[in-house]
């Protein structure tokens, strides 16, 4: 290795992520020291050539999406006549429209309430769950296990047909409760495996010293393990409430009513029924009404986001 | 003590097991037990008709056209996905003029690249689809837009409503939402290669392009093997882009037809469960044989590194 390579730099610690945002490339400062000028160069050509292709690639992600919010702020005429064409004037009433006459204000709380209470119970019976095959051996163990984990892996859409009957029978198409307890049951496959091995991970004296104290299990539990498993559950929290919030079929199928329509369904049946009346503002405008928020949780936990997803993919 | 120890296994274990035994793994037994059944899904009764539906399957023209479908999808998006998204990791990572140093360093600002290409991940299907199926839009979208505005004319076209287009611009819209989070994981994988692999590897008088094939890409297999499968469910499902972007059911003159669609439909509009949770049958036994063929081709893979 040659002698003036930094021996510092540590795996995952990349520098490059506290740099600032990508400016021009002639405004970079001079190069350092290189180990070899042919290296150094080559890594030149190559620098304008990842920025340029990065930048087109960036473009086509962000382009779609301020295309939606400029068309959200233009009078149906000039979504049609000049659709590139920035807004003359900016028509936030196509905002207040779509709020409370299409009704996605009404979709947005449904959304809220649905993911909320689903969000509390899958992480309170997942995290239960995970625990128990954690941390206890008794018979059947094996079994409850992979019976959870197993379902990870199976389409949702050959369970819908039986499901959408099941739902039928118990009286729970349609309604609230029903969706939250079908949005707890398959968020329990990933949840449960996810936080099992998190518990396995964590110490077992603190937990043998409150047992010894005289602390029940379930308070053990709730006290002691709920606690230390903090970065665990924020990660699956994230995961599971971007899943739940993003849900399409589920509703679609099992939940037809139409003052009970999540944000997704809302959406897309007022998208339906709006192009015939022809008002495209005020679907622009509930289009970024639904994405703004999710954008903005996203920005603001952005890190722990991506490291909660990709956990997903790499288990 | 013992007892008790049973008791609030019990306790604890109860709820989440009868939650996800009822919702869950009956739909799923059930689906096996209806596809042998000629269930309309309007009336209960039904009566047992052994191999009918998979024989009716098996000569049903519109099905095998889903299928055909569903296996393009399942090889042109996972494969455009992940390479783009190996592709511009490896830039981020590796892409920069060396400096402090190192031989080899990230292009600036990786981390906002990162941010932004990850946009399209947390955002529902749906609305992605919607929007894209105003983008798509041959009167006012964006991109007919566009290609008028550069004097490109000729090129502006029908896409959702033309058959021979459809399906390649859902392709199109699946491999745009999901590049980002591909990005990020093996952004992530790579980040945790040791620098010295690279480096070394350069004084030996590699280029980029071989240090990619040599090093990134076999340390990194595993990664991407956990990626294809997930990627391959994806692709396999495709309801959402097919039921709200393309027109009549399963697009003009079938051409966006996918099974999880087909079982939809088979379902709520013409009132054959038993036959849609036979597709649903073939639709799993399709998923688990690709995954045995990743399974298999990557560990072949990894024998010859």
């Amino acid at each position: 290795m040659t002698s003036h390579a930094e021996p510092s730099e540590l795996p995952g610690v990349t520098k490059e992520d506290e740099a600032p945002p990508a400016g021009p490339v002639r405004k970079q400062p001079p190069p350092g020291f290189t180990p070899e000028g042919r290296v150094g160069s080559e890594g030149k050509v190559l620098n304008v050539f990842s920025h340029g292709i990065l930048v087109v690639w960036g473009l086509l992600v962000t382009l779609p999406l301020l295309w939606a919010v400029m068309s959200s702020l233009k009078t149906d005429k000039q979504i049609f006549t000049s659709p590139w064409g920035l807004p003359s004037a900016l028509h936030f009433d196509n905002w207040t429209r779509a709020w409370s006459k299409s009704n996605i204000g009404d979709f947005f709380l449904n959304t809220i309430l649905v993911v909320g209470c689903s969000l509390i119970g899958t992480m309170l019976l997942g995290s239960m769950a995970a625990y128990i095959l954690a941390r206890f051996e008794f018979p059947g163990k094996r079994f409850i296990y992979f019976m959870f984990v197993g379902g990870m892996s199976f389409p949702i859409i050959l369970a819908l047909v039986p499901l959408f009957f099941v739902m039928k029978n118990m009286s729970l198409l349609n309604t609230f409760h029903g969706l939250i307890l079908v949005y707890i049951a398959y968020s329990l496959p990933f949840t449960v495996f996810f936080l099992t091995s998190f518990f396995k991970t964590l110490p077992s004296s603190v937990a043998e010293a409150a047992l010894i104290d005289g602390a029940s299990h379930t308070r053990t539990f709730f006290q002691v393990m709920l606690p230390m498993a903090k970065p665990g559950l924020i990660s699956v929290g994230i995961f599971n409430f971007l899943g739940q919030w993003n849900q399409y079929m589920l509703p679609t199928v099992l939940n037809t009513d139409e003052d009970k329509r999540v944000l997704t369904q809302g959406l897309v049946q007022l998208a339906a029924s709006q192009q015939y009346k022809g008002d495209w503002s005020a679907l622009f405008a509930g289009l970024v009404l639904a994405m703004l928020p999710v954008l903005g949780v996203y920005i603001l936990f952005q890190r722990q986001v991506q490291a909660g997803l990709t956990a997903g993919a790499l288990k | 003590m013992q007892h008790g120890k049973y008791r609030f296994i019990a306790g604890f274990l109860a709820l989440p097991v009868i939650l996800y035994a009822v919702f869950v793994i009956s739909p799923f037994v059930q689906a096996i037990y209806y596809s042998f059944t000629d269930w309309t899904g309007l009336s209960s009764d039904f009566k047992m008709v052994g191999f009918k539906n998979y024989n009716w399957l098996l000569h049903d023209d519109l099905f095998w056209k889903a299928v055909g479908h569903n296996v393009v999808l399942l090889l042109v998006v996972p494969l455009v996905t992940l390479g783009l998204g190996l592709f511009f990791a490896f830039m981020l990572n590796v892409g920069g003029r060396g400096r402090k140093n190192s031989a080899i360093s990230g292009v600036r600002g990786s981390s906002l690249y990162k941010v932004i290409y990850f946009f399209p991940q947390v955002l529902s299907i749906a609305i992605v689809a919607l929007l894209f199926q105003f983008t798509y839009n041959p009167r006012n979208g964006a991109i007919n837009a566009f290609l008028g505005g550069i004097g490109l004319e000729s090129f502006q076209q029908q896409w959702l409503a033309d058959p021979k287009l459809a399906l390649w611009c859902l392709m199109a819209v699946m491999v745009w939402s999901n590049v980002g989070f591909y990005v990020v994981l093996f952004s992530a994988g790579m980040s945790s290669i040791p620098k010295d692999f690279y480096e070394a590897a350069l004084l030996d008088g590699a280029n980029r392009i071989k240090t990619f094939f040599k090093i990134t890409l076999p340390l990194l297999w595993d990664t991407v093997q956990t990626g294809w499968i997930y990627m391959g469910i994806i692709a396999l499902d495709a309801f959402a882009v097919v039921q709200i972007m393309t027109v009549g059911p399963g697009g003009p003159a079938d051409s966006t037809q996918v099974m999880g669609y087909y079982v939809y439909t088979k379902t709520f509009h013409d009132g054959q469960a038993g036959r849609a949770t036979t597709i649903g049958v073939a639709m799993l036994i399709v998923t688990l044989i690709f995954a045995v063929i990743v399974t298999r081709l990557g560990r072949r893979e990894r024998l010859e590194y």
